[in-house]
Protein backbone atom coordinates (compact mmCIF):
# COMPACT_ATOMS: atom_id res chain seq x y z
CA UNK A 1 0.00 0.00 0.00
CA UNK A 2 1.44 3.33 -1.06
CA UNK A 3 0.95 5.13 2.22
CA UNK A 4 3.86 7.06 3.60
CA UNK A 5 2.47 8.19 6.87
CA UNK A 6 -0.69 8.10 8.81
CA UNK A 7 -1.68 10.91 11.03
CA UNK A 8 -5.01 10.44 12.62
CA UNK A 9 -7.09 12.22 15.17
CA UNK A 10 -10.80 12.77 14.92
CA UNK A 11 -10.05 16.32 13.81
CA UNK A 12 -7.86 15.42 10.88
CA UNK A 13 -6.95 12.31 8.97
CA UNK A 14 -4.25 12.13 6.34
CA UNK A 15 -2.74 9.13 4.63
CA UNK A 16 -1.41 10.80 1.49
CA UNK A 17 2.28 10.67 0.67
CA UNK A 18 4.39 13.39 2.24
CA UNK A 19 5.76 16.00 -0.20
CA UNK A 20 9.27 14.53 -0.06
CA UNK A 21 8.13 11.04 -0.88
CA UNK A 22 5.66 12.39 -3.46
CA UNK A 23 8.59 13.56 -5.56
CA UNK A 24 9.17 9.94 -6.52
CA UNK A 25 5.52 9.30 -7.35
CA UNK A 26 3.48 9.79 -10.52
CA UNK A 27 3.24 13.28 -12.05
CA UNK A 28 0.69 15.45 -10.28
CA UNK A 29 -2.44 16.06 -12.34
CA UNK A 30 -4.02 18.51 -9.93
CA UNK A 31 -2.40 20.22 -7.02
CA UNK A 32 -4.82 22.20 -4.90
CA UNK A 33 -3.17 24.41 -2.33
CA UNK A 34 -4.91 26.13 0.58
CA UNK A 35 -8.09 27.08 -1.27
CA UNK A 36 -10.56 29.20 0.63
CA UNK A 37 -13.68 30.86 -0.66
CA UNK A 38 -16.52 32.94 0.71
CA UNK A 39 -19.84 34.11 -0.68
CA UNK A 40 -20.38 37.46 1.03
CA UNK A 41 -19.89 36.67 4.73
CA UNK A 42 -20.44 32.91 4.36
CA UNK A 43 -17.27 30.85 4.08
CA UNK A 44 -17.85 27.79 1.91
CA UNK A 45 -14.28 26.52 1.49
CA UNK A 46 -11.65 26.58 4.22
CA UNK A 47 -8.01 25.99 3.47
CA UNK A 48 -8.62 23.02 1.16
CA UNK A 49 -5.47 21.24 -0.02
CA UNK A 50 -5.05 17.93 -1.82
CA UNK A 51 -3.63 16.48 -4.98
CA UNK A 52 -4.63 14.09 -7.71
CA UNK A 53 -1.89 12.01 -9.29
CA UNK A 54 -1.87 11.11 -12.97
CA UNK A 55 -3.69 7.85 -13.57
CA UNK A 56 -5.40 7.98 -10.18
CA UNK A 57 -9.04 7.85 -9.23
CA UNK A 58 -9.76 10.26 -6.41
CA UNK A 59 -13.18 10.47 -4.84
CA UNK A 60 -14.33 13.75 -3.41
CA UNK A 61 -16.91 12.77 -0.85
CA UNK A 62 -19.13 15.06 1.14
CA UNK A 63 -22.73 15.72 2.04
CA UNK A 64 -24.83 18.23 0.11
CA UNK A 65 -23.55 21.71 0.93
CA UNK A 66 -20.07 20.48 1.87
CA UNK A 67 -18.49 22.71 -0.79
CA UNK A 68 -17.91 20.20 -3.60
CA UNK A 69 -19.62 22.22 -6.33
CA UNK A 70 -17.88 25.43 -5.29
CA UNK A 71 -14.58 23.58 -5.40
CA UNK A 72 -15.40 22.33 -8.91
CA UNK A 73 -16.36 25.83 -10.02
CA UNK A 74 -12.94 27.03 -8.88
CA UNK A 75 -11.11 24.12 -10.54
CA UNK A 76 -12.88 24.91 -13.84
CA UNK A 77 -12.27 28.67 -13.47
CA UNK A 78 -15.94 29.53 -13.38
CA UNK A 79 -15.13 31.07 -10.05
CA UNK A 80 -11.99 32.63 -8.65
CA UNK A 81 -11.12 31.55 -5.14
CA UNK A 82 -10.71 34.12 -2.39
CA UNK A 83 -7.27 32.63 -1.68
CA UNK A 84 -5.10 29.63 -2.54
CA UNK A 85 -3.73 28.14 -5.75
CA UNK A 86 -4.66 25.48 -8.28
CA UNK A 87 -2.05 23.83 -10.49
CA UNK A 88 -3.15 21.49 -13.28
CA UNK A 89 -0.25 19.46 -14.66
CA UNK A 90 2.01 22.20 -13.33
CA UNK A 91 0.09 25.06 -14.94
CA UNK A 92 -1.16 27.72 -12.57
CA UNK A 93 -4.88 28.09 -13.29
CA UNK A 94 -4.78 31.85 -12.72
CA UNK A 95 -1.47 32.59 -14.43
CA UNK A 96 -1.82 30.18 -17.40
CA UNK A 97 -5.54 29.44 -17.70
CA UNK A 98 -5.36 28.32 -21.35
CA UNK A 99 -2.72 25.66 -20.69
CA UNK A 100 -4.41 24.56 -17.47
CA UNK A 101 -7.95 24.34 -18.85
CA UNK A 102 -6.77 22.47 -21.95
CA UNK A 103 -5.88 19.53 -19.70
CA UNK A 104 -9.39 19.31 -18.26
CA UNK A 105 -12.43 17.33 -19.26
CA UNK A 106 -15.49 18.27 -17.25
CA UNK A 107 -18.84 16.71 -16.52
CA UNK A 108 -20.95 19.09 -14.49
CA UNK A 109 -23.57 18.11 -11.97
CA UNK A 110 -26.14 20.12 -13.90
CA UNK A 111 -26.83 18.87 -17.46
CA UNK A 112 -25.07 21.19 -19.89
CA UNK A 113 -26.00 19.84 -23.30
CA UNK A 114 -27.83 22.02 -25.79
CA UNK A 115 -31.16 20.24 -26.06
CA UNK A 116 -31.98 21.88 -29.41
CA UNK A 117 -28.92 20.41 -31.10
CA UNK A 118 -28.13 16.85 -32.08
CA UNK A 119 -25.61 14.65 -30.26
CA UNK A 120 -23.00 15.27 -32.94
CA UNK A 121 -23.69 19.01 -33.12
CA UNK A 122 -23.13 19.26 -29.37
CA UNK A 123 -19.77 17.57 -29.75
CA UNK A 124 -18.86 19.69 -32.75
CA UNK A 125 -19.61 22.85 -30.80
CA UNK A 126 -17.52 21.68 -27.87
CA UNK A 127 -14.63 20.73 -30.14
CA UNK A 128 -14.75 24.15 -31.80
CA UNK A 129 -14.60 26.09 -28.54
CA UNK A 130 -11.66 23.89 -27.54
CA UNK A 131 -9.94 25.10 -30.73
CA UNK A 132 -10.09 21.72 -32.53
CA UNK A 133 -10.28 21.51 -36.31
CA UNK A 134 -13.58 20.19 -37.78
CA UNK A 135 -11.77 17.16 -39.24
CA UNK A 136 -10.23 16.29 -35.91
CA UNK A 137 -13.57 16.81 -34.14
CA UNK A 138 -15.34 14.48 -36.55
CA UNK A 139 -12.79 11.73 -36.06
CA UNK A 140 -12.64 12.08 -32.28
CA UNK A 141 -16.44 12.31 -32.00
CA UNK A 142 -16.76 9.05 -33.91
CA UNK A 143 -14.21 7.37 -31.61
CA UNK A 144 -15.91 8.49 -28.42
CA UNK A 145 -19.49 7.95 -29.56
CA UNK A 146 -18.70 4.49 -30.89
CA UNK A 147 -17.07 3.60 -27.59
CA UNK A 148 -20.27 4.59 -25.81
CA UNK A 149 -22.54 2.97 -28.43
CA UNK A 150 -23.99 6.31 -29.42
CA UNK A 151 -22.63 6.74 -32.93
CA UNK A 152 -25.83 5.43 -34.50
CA UNK A 153 -27.78 8.05 -32.61
CA UNK A 154 -25.47 10.96 -33.46
CA UNK A 155 -28.12 12.84 -35.46
CA UNK A 156 -30.80 12.57 -32.77
CA UNK A 157 -31.69 15.69 -30.84
CA UNK A 158 -30.42 15.50 -27.29
CA UNK A 159 -33.93 16.39 -26.09
CA UNK A 160 -35.05 12.92 -27.19
CA UNK A 161 -32.42 11.03 -25.19
CA UNK A 162 -33.03 9.68 -21.71
CA UNK A 163 -30.97 10.81 -18.71
CA UNK A 164 -28.48 7.96 -18.92
CA UNK A 165 -27.78 8.55 -22.61
CA UNK A 166 -27.42 12.28 -22.07
CA UNK A 167 -24.81 11.62 -19.41
CA UNK A 168 -22.95 9.36 -21.83
CA UNK A 169 -22.97 12.14 -24.40
CA UNK A 170 -21.55 14.47 -21.75
CA UNK A 171 -18.78 11.97 -21.03
CA UNK A 172 -18.03 11.67 -24.75
CA UNK A 173 -17.95 15.44 -25.00
CA UNK A 174 -15.68 15.79 -21.97
CA UNK A 175 -13.20 13.35 -23.53
CA UNK A 176 -13.37 14.79 -27.06
CA UNK A 177 -10.29 16.98 -26.77
CA UNK A 178 -8.32 14.19 -25.06
CA UNK A 179 -7.97 15.76 -21.62
CA UNK A 180 -5.57 14.31 -19.05
CA UNK A 181 -7.74 15.03 -16.03
CA UNK A 182 -11.43 14.28 -15.90
CA UNK A 183 -13.59 16.11 -13.38
CA UNK A 184 -17.01 14.69 -12.64
CA UNK A 185 -19.27 16.63 -10.31
CA UNK A 186 -22.06 14.38 -9.04
CA UNK A 187 -22.17 12.87 -12.51
CA UNK A 188 -24.53 10.11 -11.42
CA UNK A 189 -27.16 12.51 -10.08
CA UNK A 190 -30.58 11.63 -11.45
CA UNK A 191 -29.46 8.35 -13.03
CA UNK A 192 -30.96 4.95 -12.33
CA UNK A 193 -28.85 2.23 -10.73
CA UNK A 194 -27.89 0.54 -14.01
CA UNK A 195 -26.79 3.81 -15.62
CA UNK A 196 -24.81 4.73 -12.50
CA UNK A 197 -22.95 1.43 -12.54
CA UNK A 198 -22.24 1.69 -16.29
CA UNK A 199 -20.91 5.20 -15.87
CA UNK A 200 -18.62 4.20 -13.03
CA UNK A 201 -17.30 1.22 -14.98
CA UNK A 202 -16.64 3.36 -18.03
CA UNK A 203 -14.71 5.96 -16.05
CA UNK A 204 -12.61 3.33 -14.29
CA UNK A 205 -11.87 1.72 -17.63
CA UNK A 206 -10.65 5.08 -18.93
CA UNK A 207 -8.13 5.24 -16.11
CA UNK A 208 -6.78 1.80 -17.01
CA UNK A 209 -6.73 2.29 -20.77
CA UNK A 210 -5.71 5.93 -21.08
CA UNK A 211 -4.01 6.73 -17.81
CA UNK A 212 -6.50 9.50 -17.13
CA UNK A 213 -6.61 11.12 -13.73
CA UNK A 214 -10.15 11.36 -12.36
CA UNK A 215 -11.62 13.52 -9.63
CA UNK A 216 -15.04 12.09 -8.89
CA UNK A 217 -17.27 14.17 -6.68
CA UNK A 218 -20.18 12.45 -5.00
CA UNK A 219 -22.25 12.26 -1.87
CA UNK A 220 -22.93 8.55 -2.43
CA UNK A 221 -20.48 6.45 -0.45
CA UNK A 222 -21.37 3.34 -2.46
CA UNK A 223 -19.77 4.82 -5.58
CA UNK A 224 -16.32 4.48 -4.07
CA UNK A 225 -14.22 1.38 -3.68
CA UNK A 226 -12.13 0.46 -0.66
CA UNK A 227 -8.90 0.96 -2.58
CA UNK A 228 -9.83 4.43 -3.83
CA UNK A 229 -8.13 7.52 -2.57
CA UNK A 230 -10.76 9.80 -1.11
CA UNK A 231 -10.96 13.39 0.05
CA UNK A 232 -13.67 13.86 2.66
CA UNK A 233 -15.12 17.33 2.64
CA UNK A 234 -17.24 18.60 5.50
CA UNK A 235 -18.51 22.15 5.96
CA UNK A 236 -16.03 23.38 3.37
CA UNK A 237 -12.93 21.80 4.92
CA UNK A 238 -11.03 18.60 4.21
CA UNK A 239 -11.64 16.51 7.30
CA UNK A 240 -9.84 13.41 6.06
CA UNK A 241 -7.96 12.16 3.03
CA UNK A 242 -6.27 8.93 2.07
CA UNK A 243 -7.12 5.41 1.00
CA UNK A 244 -10.72 4.71 1.93
CA UNK A 245 -10.11 1.34 3.58
CA UNK A 246 -7.32 2.82 5.70
CA UNK A 247 -9.49 5.69 6.82
CA UNK A 248 -12.29 3.33 7.80
CA UNK A 249 -9.90 1.12 9.77
CA UNK A 250 -8.22 4.05 11.46
CA UNK A 251 -11.57 5.52 12.50
CA UNK A 252 -12.74 2.17 13.87
CA UNK A 253 -15.96 2.19 11.88
CA UNK A 254 -17.50 -0.33 9.51
CA UNK A 255 -18.15 1.58 6.31
CA UNK A 256 -17.88 4.90 4.51
CA UNK A 257 -21.23 6.20 5.71
CA UNK A 258 -20.24 5.61 9.32
CA UNK A 259 -16.90 7.25 8.66
CA UNK A 260 -18.61 10.35 7.29
CA UNK A 261 -21.00 10.48 10.22
CA UNK A 262 -18.28 10.07 12.83
CA UNK A 263 -16.10 12.76 11.25
CA UNK A 264 -19.04 15.09 10.90
CA UNK A 265 -20.05 14.60 14.54
CA UNK A 266 -16.50 15.18 15.71
CA UNK A 267 -16.22 18.40 13.72
CA UNK A 268 -19.58 19.61 15.01
CA UNK B 1 -3.27 28.23 -28.76
CA UNK B 2 -2.51 29.17 -32.36
CA UNK B 3 -4.55 31.40 -34.62
CA UNK B 4 -6.40 28.48 -36.21
CA UNK B 5 -7.78 27.49 -32.79
CA UNK B 6 -9.30 30.96 -32.50
CA UNK B 7 -10.84 30.68 -35.96
CA UNK B 8 -12.23 27.18 -35.29
CA UNK B 9 -13.82 28.58 -32.15
CA UNK B 10 -15.31 31.52 -34.06
CA UNK B 11 -16.67 29.19 -36.71
CA UNK B 12 -18.10 26.85 -34.07
CA UNK B 13 -19.93 29.64 -32.23
CA UNK B 14 -21.32 31.09 -35.49
CA UNK B 15 -22.40 27.66 -36.64
CA UNK B 16 -24.16 26.94 -33.37
CA UNK B 17 -26.08 30.23 -33.55
CA UNK B 18 -27.08 29.43 -37.12
CA UNK B 19 -28.18 25.91 -36.12
CA UNK B 20 -30.23 27.32 -33.30
CA UNK B 21 -31.75 29.93 -35.62
CA UNK B 22 -32.83 27.16 -37.96
CA UNK B 23 -34.32 25.34 -34.97
CA UNK B 24 -36.14 28.48 -33.89
CA UNK B 25 -37.58 29.77 -37.17
CA UNK B 26 -40.50 31.40 -35.38
CA UNK B 27 -38.02 33.63 -33.57
CA UNK B 28 -36.71 34.90 -36.90
CA UNK B 29 -40.19 35.47 -38.28
CA UNK B 30 -41.52 37.15 -35.15
CA UNK B 31 -38.51 39.46 -35.13
CA UNK B 32 -39.68 40.70 -38.55
CA UNK B 33 -43.39 40.87 -37.79
CA UNK B 34 -42.92 43.53 -35.10
CA UNK B 35 -41.16 46.18 -37.24
CA UNK B 36 -43.29 45.37 -40.26
CA UNK B 37 -46.43 46.04 -38.24
CA UNK B 38 -44.97 49.37 -37.20
CA UNK B 39 -44.18 50.14 -40.80
CA UNK B 40 -47.49 48.98 -42.27
CA UNK B 41 -49.87 50.15 -39.55
CA UNK B 42 -48.30 52.76 -37.27
CA UNK B 43 -46.38 54.57 -39.99
CA UNK B 44 -49.40 54.53 -42.34
CA UNK B 45 -51.33 56.60 -39.83
CA UNK B 46 -48.60 59.24 -39.74
CA UNK B 47 -47.83 59.09 -43.46
CA UNK B 48 -48.17 62.80 -44.12
CA UNK B 49 -46.83 64.01 -40.80
CA UNK B 50 -43.50 65.11 -42.28
CA UNK B 51 -44.97 66.78 -45.38
CA UNK B 52 -44.13 70.24 -44.15
CA UNK B 53 -40.71 69.36 -42.79
CA UNK B 54 -37.50 69.18 -44.74
CA UNK B 55 -34.85 67.05 -43.06
CA UNK B 56 -31.42 68.03 -44.36
CA UNK B 57 -30.34 64.45 -45.01
CA UNK B 58 -33.23 63.72 -47.36
CA UNK B 59 -33.29 67.14 -49.07
CA UNK B 60 -37.04 67.19 -49.66
CA UNK B 61 -40.18 66.23 -47.72
CA UNK B 62 -40.50 62.48 -47.20
CA UNK B 63 -43.17 59.98 -46.19
CA UNK B 64 -43.11 58.95 -42.54
CA UNK B 65 -42.30 55.37 -43.62
CA UNK B 66 -39.00 56.58 -45.02
CA UNK B 67 -38.19 58.38 -41.78
CA UNK B 68 -39.14 55.56 -39.47
CA UNK B 69 -37.38 52.75 -41.42
CA UNK B 70 -33.90 53.30 -39.85
CA UNK B 71 -35.56 53.44 -36.44
CA UNK B 72 -37.22 50.12 -37.13
CA UNK B 73 -33.87 48.69 -38.24
CA UNK B 74 -32.59 49.83 -34.85
CA UNK B 75 -35.58 48.11 -33.28
CA UNK B 76 -34.72 44.83 -35.02
CA UNK B 77 -31.13 45.01 -33.80
CA UNK B 78 -32.17 46.01 -30.30
CA UNK B 79 -34.71 43.23 -29.93
CA UNK B 80 -32.38 40.65 -31.44
CA UNK B 81 -29.67 41.66 -28.98
CA UNK B 82 -32.09 41.36 -26.09
CA UNK B 83 -33.30 38.01 -27.41
CA UNK B 84 -29.69 36.82 -27.52
CA UNK B 85 -29.17 38.14 -24.02
CA UNK B 86 -32.25 36.21 -22.90
CA UNK B 87 -30.85 33.15 -24.64
CA UNK B 88 -27.58 33.56 -22.72
CA UNK B 89 -29.42 33.77 -19.41
CA UNK B 90 -31.30 30.62 -20.45
CA UNK B 91 -27.99 28.97 -21.39
CA UNK B 92 -26.62 29.87 -18.00
CA UNK B 93 -29.64 28.46 -16.21
CA UNK B 94 -29.50 25.34 -18.37
CA UNK B 95 -25.78 25.05 -17.76
CA UNK B 96 -24.53 25.21 -21.36
CA UNK B 97 -22.91 28.58 -20.64
CA UNK B 98 -20.51 26.75 -18.31
CA UNK B 99 -19.23 24.74 -21.24
CA UNK B 100 -18.41 27.88 -23.17
CA UNK B 101 -16.73 29.55 -20.21
CA UNK B 102 -14.48 26.58 -19.48
CA UNK B 103 -12.91 26.78 -22.94
CA UNK B 104 -9.15 27.36 -22.82
CA UNK B 105 -9.55 30.29 -25.21
CA UNK B 106 -9.64 33.78 -23.67
CA UNK B 107 -13.05 34.80 -22.40
CA UNK B 108 -12.84 38.09 -24.30
CA UNK B 109 -12.49 36.10 -27.54
CA UNK B 110 -15.45 33.90 -26.64
CA UNK B 111 -17.56 37.00 -26.03
CA UNK B 112 -16.38 38.52 -29.31
CA UNK B 113 -17.50 35.33 -31.09
CA UNK B 114 -20.91 35.60 -29.42
CA UNK B 115 -21.14 39.29 -30.37
CA UNK B 116 -20.31 38.59 -33.99
CA UNK B 117 -22.88 35.79 -34.09
CA UNK B 118 -25.53 38.14 -32.68
CA UNK B 119 -24.55 40.88 -35.16
CA UNK B 120 -24.73 38.54 -38.17
CA UNK B 121 -28.16 37.29 -37.13
CA UNK B 122 -29.29 40.91 -36.86
CA UNK B 123 -27.83 41.65 -40.28
CA UNK B 124 -29.86 38.89 -41.90
CA UNK B 125 -33.04 40.13 -40.25
CA UNK B 126 -32.36 43.76 -41.21
CA UNK B 127 -31.82 43.01 -44.91
CA UNK B 128 -34.94 40.85 -44.99
CA UNK B 129 -36.82 43.79 -43.46
CA UNK B 130 -35.35 46.22 -45.99
CA UNK B 131 -36.43 43.94 -48.84
CA UNK B 132 -40.02 44.03 -47.58
CA UNK B 133 -39.82 47.77 -46.77
CA UNK B 134 -39.00 48.43 -50.44
CA UNK B 135 -42.69 47.81 -51.17
CA UNK B 136 -43.62 50.51 -48.65
CA UNK B 137 -41.71 53.12 -50.66
CA UNK B 138 -38.61 52.86 -48.49
CA UNK B 139 -36.19 53.04 -51.40
CA UNK B 140 -32.75 54.30 -50.45
CA UNK B 141 -30.09 54.51 -53.18
CA UNK B 142 -28.82 51.10 -54.29
CA UNK B 143 -25.37 51.81 -52.86
CA UNK B 144 -27.00 52.81 -49.59
CA UNK B 145 -27.79 49.16 -48.90
CA UNK B 146 -24.08 48.43 -49.08
CA UNK B 147 -23.02 51.53 -47.16
CA UNK B 148 -25.43 50.67 -44.36
CA UNK B 149 -23.80 47.28 -43.79
CA UNK B 150 -20.89 48.47 -41.60
CA UNK B 151 -23.21 50.86 -39.78
CA UNK B 152 -25.62 48.02 -39.00
CA UNK B 153 -22.75 45.81 -37.85
CA UNK B 154 -21.31 48.52 -35.58
CA UNK B 155 -24.75 49.19 -34.12
CA UNK B 156 -25.36 45.46 -33.66
CA UNK B 157 -22.03 45.09 -31.86
CA UNK B 158 -22.87 47.97 -29.54
CA UNK B 159 -26.35 46.69 -28.71
CA UNK B 160 -25.08 43.10 -28.56
CA UNK B 161 -22.55 44.20 -25.95
CA UNK B 162 -25.39 45.80 -24.01
CA UNK B 163 -27.23 42.49 -24.20
CA UNK B 164 -24.19 40.55 -22.95
CA UNK B 165 -23.70 43.01 -20.11
CA UNK B 166 -27.34 42.60 -19.10
CA UNK B 167 -27.01 38.81 -19.37
CA UNK B 168 -24.10 38.92 -16.93
CA UNK B 169 -26.15 40.97 -14.49
CA UNK B 170 -29.51 39.22 -14.69
CA UNK B 171 -29.67 36.38 -12.22
CA UNK B 172 -32.88 34.69 -13.34
CA UNK B 173 -34.98 34.41 -16.47
CA UNK B 174 -37.93 35.78 -14.54
CA UNK B 175 -36.15 39.12 -14.21
CA UNK B 176 -36.06 39.57 -17.96
CA UNK B 177 -39.48 41.25 -18.14
CA UNK B 178 -37.95 44.07 -16.11
CA UNK B 179 -35.29 44.51 -18.77
CA UNK B 180 -37.95 45.04 -21.41
CA UNK B 181 -39.69 47.69 -19.30
CA UNK B 182 -36.66 49.48 -17.95
CA UNK B 183 -34.12 49.11 -20.76
CA UNK B 184 -35.57 48.22 -24.15
CA UNK B 185 -38.65 50.44 -24.26
CA UNK B 186 -36.95 53.57 -22.87
CA UNK B 187 -34.02 53.05 -25.28
CA UNK B 188 -36.37 52.81 -28.23
CA UNK B 189 -38.92 55.48 -27.40
CA UNK B 190 -36.41 58.01 -26.03
CA UNK B 191 -34.52 58.19 -29.30
CA UNK B 192 -34.81 59.58 -32.80
CA UNK B 193 -36.30 56.30 -34.03
CA UNK B 194 -39.88 57.58 -34.21
CA UNK B 195 -39.53 61.36 -34.47
CA UNK B 196 -36.79 63.84 -35.36
CA UNK B 197 -35.09 65.28 -32.29
CA UNK B 198 -36.29 68.75 -33.31
CA UNK B 199 -39.84 67.54 -32.69
CA UNK B 200 -38.83 66.30 -29.27
CA UNK B 201 -37.17 69.64 -28.39
CA UNK B 202 -40.43 71.48 -29.10
CA UNK B 203 -42.47 69.05 -27.03
CA UNK B 204 -40.25 68.70 -23.94
CA UNK B 205 -36.71 69.77 -23.14
CA UNK B 206 -36.37 66.85 -20.69
CA UNK B 207 -37.38 64.26 -23.26
CA UNK B 208 -35.12 65.92 -25.84
CA UNK B 209 -32.09 65.63 -23.57
CA UNK B 210 -32.98 62.07 -22.69
CA UNK B 211 -32.88 61.34 -26.44
CA UNK B 212 -29.57 63.16 -26.83
CA UNK B 213 -27.81 61.11 -24.16
CA UNK B 214 -29.34 57.83 -25.36
CA UNK B 215 -26.72 55.85 -27.34
CA UNK B 216 -29.48 54.12 -29.30
CA UNK B 217 -30.23 57.51 -30.95
CA UNK B 218 -26.75 57.41 -32.46
CA UNK B 219 -27.14 53.86 -33.74
CA UNK B 220 -30.32 54.94 -35.55
CA UNK B 221 -28.71 58.09 -36.94
CA UNK B 222 -25.59 56.23 -38.05
CA UNK B 223 -27.75 53.78 -40.02
CA UNK B 224 -30.07 56.51 -41.33
CA UNK B 225 -27.19 58.53 -42.75
CA UNK B 226 -25.37 55.48 -44.12
CA UNK B 227 -28.51 54.35 -45.97
CA UNK B 228 -28.48 57.68 -47.78
CA UNK B 229 -24.74 57.57 -48.42
CA UNK B 230 -23.74 60.03 -45.72
CA UNK B 231 -21.31 59.43 -42.87
CA UNK B 232 -22.52 60.84 -39.55
CA UNK B 233 -19.15 61.06 -37.80
CA UNK B 234 -20.65 62.19 -34.50
CA UNK B 235 -22.98 59.17 -34.41
CA UNK B 236 -20.10 56.87 -35.40
CA UNK B 237 -17.85 58.12 -32.60
CA UNK B 238 -20.59 57.90 -29.95
CA UNK B 239 -21.63 54.40 -31.08
CA UNK B 240 -18.04 53.15 -31.07
CA UNK B 241 -17.36 54.71 -27.68
CA UNK B 242 -20.55 53.31 -26.15
CA UNK B 243 -19.80 49.93 -27.74
CA UNK B 244 -16.30 49.89 -26.23
CA UNK B 245 -17.57 50.75 -22.75
CA UNK B 246 -20.36 48.17 -22.93
CA UNK B 247 -18.00 45.48 -24.25
CA UNK B 248 -15.56 46.17 -21.41
CA UNK B 249 -18.48 45.94 -19.00
CA UNK B 250 -19.58 42.62 -20.50
CA UNK B 251 -16.05 41.18 -20.25
CA UNK B 252 -15.89 42.27 -16.63
CA UNK B 253 -19.37 40.85 -16.05
CA UNK B 254 -18.20 37.42 -17.20
CA UNK B 255 -14.95 37.57 -15.26
CA UNK B 256 -14.74 34.62 -12.85
CA UNK B 257 -13.80 36.92 -10.01
CA UNK B 258 -17.00 38.87 -10.45
CA UNK B 259 -20.70 38.15 -10.58
CA UNK B 260 -21.02 35.29 -13.05
CA UNK B 261 -21.67 32.11 -11.08
CA UNK B 262 -20.02 33.67 -8.08
CA UNK B 263 -22.98 34.25 -5.83
CA UNK B 264 -23.46 30.70 -4.73
CA UNK B 265 -26.35 30.24 -7.13
CA UNK B 266 -24.97 27.01 -8.48
CA UNK B 267 -26.65 23.91 -7.17
CA UNK B 268 -24.99 22.63 -4.10
CA UNK B 269 -22.01 24.33 -2.54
Amino acid sequence: MNIAYVFFTFKYVSVIPSPQQGAQALPIAANIQALSHSFADRQVLRNVSFRVDQGAFVGLLGANGAGKTTLFSILTRLLRSSSGNVFLFGHDLQQSPAAALATLGIVFQQPTLDLDLSVLQNLQYHGAIQGMSPTNVQSRAQDELERLQLWDRRHEHVRRLNGGHRRRVEIARALLHEPRLLLLDEATAGLDLESRIQLQRHVRTLIETRGLAVLWSTHRAEELEASDTVILLDKGAVCAQGQLSTLITAAGVEDTNQLLLSLSKTRA
Amino acid sequence: MNISAYLYCLWGVLKREFQRSVQQRTRFISALVRPLLWLAVFAAGFRGSLDSVVIALYGSPINYEVYIAPGLIGMIILFNSMQSSLSMVYDREMGSMRVLLTSPLPRSWLLFCKLLAIALTSLLQVYTFLAVAFFFEVTPPALGYLAALPAILIGAFMLGALGLLLASLIEQLENFAGVMNFVVFPLFFLSSALYPLSFMAKASTGVYWACVINPFTYVVELIRHALYLDLNTHALVVTLAAGSVLTAGAILGFDPARRMLSTGRSRGH
